[in-house]
């Protein structure tokens, strides 16, 4: 539905849909922090900065470019092709040793948990990310700026 | 801890194939950048919840420290893509890639 629907914001709206039914997988595996931090950034922030980009360029199904119907059969094709291949081969594995943990230890997701590992065996990267996001703001200030000259 | 009984893990690879293959099948047949993007974040969320799982059934947390990673680096690159997105449609008028053939030899 992402991909098939015509207008942008209809795409927009069943990604949210789909983001938060990957929150309802996170919960159900016992990750609530996952869950918590994937609905914020998500559904909060990252979904919001597309629905505002499709409304400040005023998209609608009229400016929606369109294919040839030939690049449309290829591009479903690849893809369909792709699915099929990935599932048979993961067909085949064996995950018995994974399956067959008891899930001794069901609490790894809870907050607690996850800020003893991101804080002591995880720190630099953390601090990294920081000046990634760092980064991201000042090359993003940049371009949105350059409309004022 | 009363938990709920897990889904065999085949089920989430199974899922996150589906996710992916559909991230992969809208890149290639949408033509507006902004749904490009999106199919890249939906990509990234297949690979996201597949490593919760197993992160999840071997009982190991730095999988989902992996994860967060994933996000902060997904929400950087969402915003952006997102201002570069700005960028174009301000000289074209339009968000259609095939427009942005500039580089093409």
């Amino acid at each position: 539905m992402v991909i098939a629907s015509k207008n942008p914001i209809h795409s927009v709206l069943y990604l949210i849909i789909t983001f938060f039914a990957i929150a309802g997988h996170y919960i159900m595996l016992n990750a609530q922090f996952l869950a918590a931090v994937h609905i914020i950034v998500y559904a909060g922030a990252i979904m919001v900065l597309f629905l505002f980009v499709i409304m400040l360029l005023n998209m609608n199904e009229e400016t929606e470019p369109h294919k040839s119907t030939l690049l449309k059969f290829a591009g479903t094709i690849a893809g369909g092709l792709l699915l099929l291949v990935l599932v048979a081969s993961f067909k085949n594995i064996n995950l018995t040793s994974i399956s067959g943990n008891d899930f001794a230890r069901a609490d790894i997701g809870l907050v607690k948990n996850l800020g003893q590992v991101l804080f002591k065996q995880f720190l630099l990267p953390f601090e990294v990310s920081s000046i990634l996001f760092l980064a991201a703001i000042v090359g993003v200030v940049v371009l949105a700026k350059k409309e004022a000259q | 801890m009363e938990h709920l009984k897990m889904l065999p893990i085949e089920h989430y690879i199974f899922l996150s194939t589906i996710l992916f293959c559909i991230g992969v099948a809208g890149v290639l047949l949408r033509r507006n950048a902004i749904i490009i993007l999106m199919s890249v974040e939906l990509m990234l969320n297949a690979v996201n919840l597949l490593l919760a799982a197993f992160s999840v059934f071997h009982g190991d947390a730095a999988g989902q420290v992996f994860v967060f990673f994933i996000m902060i680096v997904a929400a950087a690159e969402v915003a952006v893509g997102l201002a570069i997105l700005m960028v174009i449609y301000r000289n074209n008028h339009s968000t259609d890639i095939d427009l942005l053939s500039k580089l093409k030899w």
